[in-house]
């Protein structure tokens, strides 16, 4: 992801070099003006609800702040304190990192194989089993469908059917066992995660370029597998980074769906994410500063992910 | 298997394809379909089952004598109690149409000059909105919560409307898309005398009408199962996906309704993307994310 801009607005005539940066940076902008107008109003928007909440909020997690008294400053303190002496925040980033690593991958190839076998479909199957695909993440958040698959009494579905068949005498408590809350709530993530990436690898699939894989067959290539990786692949790197990214940010933000399923909070906290310790501190408890660290080790983990991940990419097809 | 079996799935002709690794992959594909869509299927026959047949065991997964008492249901009770139904169906659809167009609005205006000139900033700005589609908006959410409450915006519908007008991926695939608008378009109008207003409403923003659907894609299914139970408090302004939630604490007595606004609030985000799908998916194609 890159930008690419016309080179029009910038002056080629000679005289421009001679005048100082600012002059010709200040009559750039006066002659671009309709231009910030245009954008004004996204831009104040985008920055007053992304940008400086997070820069406020990296500052605001040096500081003790209760809503009701002045922030004090406590340099380091809340880091500390969230590091080494939290073990709730330690149980939260142990089940976090468990739904990115399980959930981002696994959706990540999923995402993609799905769109790869939709592709050689004829186009009326082809949208029908895009929308089997896309609609649970569009369906107006029903996740709690689930809730009544695998409700704890003998009403639950799945309790019902393995209570019928035999497998189980009594009815278990599926959502407040500790040993399988973990396992539902990424199913039910795995279920929902079929969104954007889905569509933008389907719509990447169409722009394959099919002499390239004719002159592929000629040159050599065997099979289905190859032509995936040597050809397929490399032509959609744009949509793979794309997809990346928003696997990536969605499988560290789970929390709706942890929620919804176990209840907030979870039995001995076993469906803790980082996000939900996050609202703990932030809407319960009001210890804003303790919640902006919080925040801001989130924000690193997203970042950090997604950049390394974008450098694994560039490798695809090598 | 026969010949036409084959062509059933396959639209075009492909080279190096052997026959037992499509079929074990198309055998894959109609599994997970099955996963995908049973609990979609099974949200839809529970919102026609009687009370008897909600709470049947072992329970079933198909409804055996369809009625609609459900819906007569939600309507009587919910129009009777103290805040109808049809209040929280409104809130829900203000919300979701403000919000869808005036992200569509924004986000247009704003891709505009990005995808078309270079000025001071556009790089810089451009470069932000694309670090910001690396972490999600939970990041920000306490120091919104404060910005919110020093504006007054709590207990508003604008707490869930403003910030959802800047979405960032919203900008980001409008940018790209508009980026394929040909220069000369541009340059002609701009010859007639056109101001950079009148050039985006009238050229620009006509001919990236497939892209507004994208956006309406992504934006609607999220604002439509917004909950707000974190800025909105007073039971008049709450959302559909809120009354929901009350609904299903209600207990045995108010399954029936539940099964029937959960069918209410899936099946309008689906309706929308089978109306769209194709421009959607030939967008984000042709728009070519790139790199």
């Amino acid at each position: 992801m890159q930008v690419e801009a016309a080179d029009r607005s910038v002056p080629v005539h000679s005289p421009a070099a001679k005048e100082p940066v600012w002059a010709r940076n200040w009559r750039e902008i006066k002659k671009s003006k309709h231009h910030y107008i245009l954008m004004a109003p996204y831009m104040i928007l985008f920055f007053m609800f992304t940008v400086i909440p997070v820069v406020f909020s990296m500052i605001l997690s040096f500081f003790y702040f209760n809503m009701l008294e002045f922030p004090r400053f406590v340099g380091l303190q809340n880091y500390s304190r969230l590091l080494l002496g939290d073990d709730v925040f330690m149980i939260a980033l142990k089940n976090t990192l468990m739904f990115a690593v399980i959930t981002g991958p696994v959706s990540y190839i999923a995402c993609f194989l799905f769109a790869w076998i939709i592709n050689e479909l004829s186009p009326k199957i082809r949208a029908f089993m895009t929308l089997v695909f896309y609609a649970p993440s569009i369906a107006g958040n029903v996740y709690f469908i689930w809730l009544i698959f695998f409700s704890g009494d003998a009403y639950g579905y799945l309790n019902g059917f393995l209570m019928k068949t035999g497998f189980i005498l009594e009815p278990v408590q599926w959502l407040t066992n500790e040993q399988y809350i973990l396992t539902i709530i990424i199913i039910v993530q795995l279920w929902l995660s079929l969104g954007t990436s889905f569509l933008a690898f389907i719509a990447g699939l169409q722009t394959v370029d099919h002499t390239l894989i004719e002159a592929g067959s000629i040159d050599g290539i065997k099979n289905r597998w190859q032509e995936l990786w040597f050809i397929t692949l490399p032509s959609m790197r744009p949509q793979l980074m794309f997809g990346a990214v928003m696997q990536i940010t969605s499988s560290f933000a789970v929390a709706d769906v942890a929620i919804a399923l176990a209840g907030f909070p979870s039995v001995n906290y076993a469906a803790h994410t980082i996000v939900t310790h996050l609202m703990d501190y932030g809407t319960i408890r009001f210890e804003m500063g303790y919640a902006s660290a919080i925040a801001t080790v989130l924000f690193g983990l997203m970042l950090g992910a997604n950049l390394l991940i974008q450098k694994l990419l560039r490798k695809v097809g090598e | 298997m026969s010949v036409k079996t084959i062509r059933l799935f396959s639209g075009t002709k492909k080279l190096n394809r052997s026959f037992t690794v499509s079929f074990l992959l198309f055998l894959l594909l109609a599994a997970f379909g099955c996963f995908m869509a049973l609990p979609l299927i099974y949200a839809v026959n529970n919102a026609f089952k009687p009370l008897d047949e909600l709470f049947i065991f072992p329970p079933r997964f198909l409804v055996n004598n369809p009625t609609m008492d459900n819906f007569f249901d939600l309507f009587s009770l919910m129009g009777n109690s103290w805040v109808p139904l049809s209040r929280y169906i409104m809130n829900t659809l203000i919300i979701t149409v403000v919000g869808t167009a005036g992200h569509i609005l924004l986000a247009s205006a704003a891709a505009y000059p990005l995808a078309k000139y270079r000025f001071p900033g556009s790089r810089v700005l451009f470069t932000i909105v694309v670090l910001s589609l690396m972490f999600s908006a939970q990041v920000t959410a306490i120091p919104n919560y404060m910005v919110m409450s020093w504006l007054g915006w709590i207990n508003t519908h604008a707490s869930i409307i403003v910030p959802s007008l800047s979405f960032s991926l919203g900008l980001f695939l409008m940018k790209q898309f508009m980026e394929q608008i040909p220069d000369a378009l541009l340059e002609a109008a701009k010859i007639d005398g056109a101001s950079e207003y009148r050039i985006f409403w009238t050229i620009v923003m006509p001919n990236v009408k497939p892209a507004w659907l994208t956006l309406m894609i992504l934006q609607f299914p999220m604002l439509w199962g917004s909950d707000g139970g974190n800025f909105i408090y007073s039971e008049n302004l709450k959302t559909l996906h809120y009354a929901l939630g009350q609904i299903v604490q209600g207990g045995i007595a108010r399954a029936g309704v539940g099964a029937a606004v959960a069918l209410l609030l899936m099946v309008v985000p689906i309706t929308l993307f089978i109306i769209s799908q194709s421009s959607v998916i030939q967008t984000m194609a042709t728009s070519g994310m790139k790199e």
